[in-house]
């Protein structure tokens, strides 16, 4: 994207501006990267609850007798195994199994998916989807991520919250599970996912309605302790789980088995677009590995981008990494060889000309306390 | 509204330094560490470095980004402030007080007045 290119303002830029929020650009979007602090939003969402728009990212609707026997072709997880209502993470892939996006599909129906992707992606992913598709595969597809605006909700006390603004009849979308309901607004899609690793739920609507929710569920979040939260304590969040941020750890120059999703690929399933370079990258042995590692001594936080040394070799860069609110030190993630991605080896993170130690470390950098 | 009290003078980039005290002790302005929030690492000069006026000398983390601080006057850097290592909190707390980052013994004090005082720099930030 050009410098010119004009950012673009989610239905709530207005309302954020207006509860003081920082605004910073991230993938061509003006967003809240934060309104009081990043270590405060952070800290809301771990212990009581807080809100943030996702308006940006994009939403595919895919339909039609051949939806699945479609989807299955282009993503990695086995998307047979959704009955109705149920979501997985999946990738899509290039046809040398690099990684075009990470994202979420939900079975909404029989013949009925979806796809929430990445705001950066949306128009990668739908180009690609649209060469892959044949007249053959009776398949419809829908770009709604112009129209529709998100928000998250996360943290224990996210029920709460959604008790508070919908109801206590009302249902809770549980952990990879949607909800569709038609509502006087438009559809409203309640996704049982979030990016923090606390438990919460993702609503997308009708740009229109976004204001009106917005400000209901900012009171319910605040009277349940928390507070409206911007993308710097997203990043945060998401970090201290390990979750790949697309750009940052995932790119097409990569496969999921380097970047440790291996999970989320079905090999077994049969031919999808990427799965042959796969297979033999699988044969042949890795040549590198996403490896999580945690500063060890007092150090300034790792950033995307600083060099990565392994005895005494610069071996990598760090792909991301950030100061943990949680933990308190340095954590971030960075490819290396595997001779030098097993746990408790020792990296150095070059920062300013200076190495600081650091130590490859088991996903999740964060565990919650049991209670 | 940002504190700026009237002892001290000011650069553009927020920090501050005490023309009063010699040597003379520069930080960084409420305005700077509200901008910032949640310092979390300050990579301290050299004690004995001799700096020029506006000569990036330092840095402090953000959880969000590091920022570069400058010298508001020419001189020898004689102390940094060690209570910063293990709590550099202190910059958001204390901006003006604890939260101090080094001293510098000026070569030119004439250099003071390049500076801003409270009322310029209270203006700078409005």
């Amino acid at each position: 994207m050009s410098d010119t290119t004009p950012l673009r303002r989610t239905p709530l830029h207005a309302v954020h501006v207006e509860m003081g929020a920082r605004m910073v650009p991230f993938a061509g979007w003006d967003m809240p990267v934060q309104y009081t602090g990043i270590v405060d939003e952070h800290k809301a969402v771990r212990q009581s609850v807080g809100v943030f728009d996702i308006s940006h990212m994009g939403q595919f609707i895919v339909s039609g007798t051949g939806a699945e026997a479609f989807l299955n072709r282009v993503l990695t997880n086995n998307i047979a195994k959704l009955q109705p209502g149920q979501g997985q993470y999946t990738l899509l892939l290039n046809g040398l199994g690099g990684v075009i996006d990470d994202l979420i599909a939900y079975r909404t129906s029989e013949r009925e998916f979806y796809l929430v992707v990445n705001a950066s992606r949306i128009d990668a992913d739908w180009g690609h989807l649209e060469t892959q598709l044949t007249k053959d595969d009776d398949v419809l597809m829908a770009n709604a991520s112009d129209f529709t605006a998100g928000l998250a909700i996360q943290g224990p006390k996210a029920r709460e919250v959604a008790e508070a603004v919908f109801g206590s009849a009302a249902s809770f979308p549980e952990h990879n599970t949607i909800l569709v309901t038609m509502t006087s607004d438009g559809p409203m899609w309640l996704c049982g996912t979030g990016y923090t690793g606390e438990e919460g739920f993702e609503f997308f609507m009708p740009m229109e309605a976004a204001e009106t929710w917005f400000r209901k569920i900012v009171d319910a979040v605040k009277a349940a302790g928390g507070m409206p939260c911007g993308l710097g304590s997203r990043d945060t969040l998401r970090l201290e789980m390990g979750y790949p941020l697309n750009g940052n750890d995932l790119s097409e120059q990569r496969t999921p088995l380097q970047a440790g999703l291996g999970f989320f690929v079905d090999l077994d399933k049969g031919e999808f677009t990427g799965r042959e370079a796969l297979v033999t990258q699988k044969a042949a042995g890795l040549p590198d590995k996403l490896a999580a590692f945690r500063m060890t001594g007092a150090a300034p936080p790792p950033r995307p981008h600083y060099p990565v040394a392994f005895a005494g070799e610069i071996i990598g860069e760090v792909c991301s990494g950030t100061q943990s609110p949680s933990l308190g030190g340095g954590i971030g993630m960075a490819y290396v060889p595997l001779s030098a991605a097993t746990i408790g080896s020792t990296l150095e993170i070059e920062i300013r000309g200076r190495r600081f130690p650091a130590e490859v470390v088991k996903k999740p950098f964060y565990r919650k306390p049991s209670v | 509204m940002s504190n700026v009290p009237d002892n001290l003078r000011y650069r553009d980039s927020h920090e501050w330094i005490d023309p009063t005290q010699d040597p003379s002790p520069v930080g960084i302005t409420d305005h700077a560490q509200a901008e910032l929030t949640d310092v979390v690492f300050v990579d301290p000069p050299k004690v004995g470095t001799q700096v020029s006026a506006g000569q990036q000398v330092c840095v402090i983390e953000s959880v969000k980004a590091a920022s570069d601080i400058y010298a508001p006057v020419a001189g020898e850097i004689v102390a940094i402030n060690e209570a910063l290592g293990s709590d550099p909190g202190l910059l958001n707390r204390d901006p003006y007080a604890d939260g101090w980052i080094f001293k510098i013994k000026p070569s030119n004090p004439a250099e003071f007045d390049a500076l801003m005082d409270a009322a310029a720099y209270g203006k700078h930030i409005a």
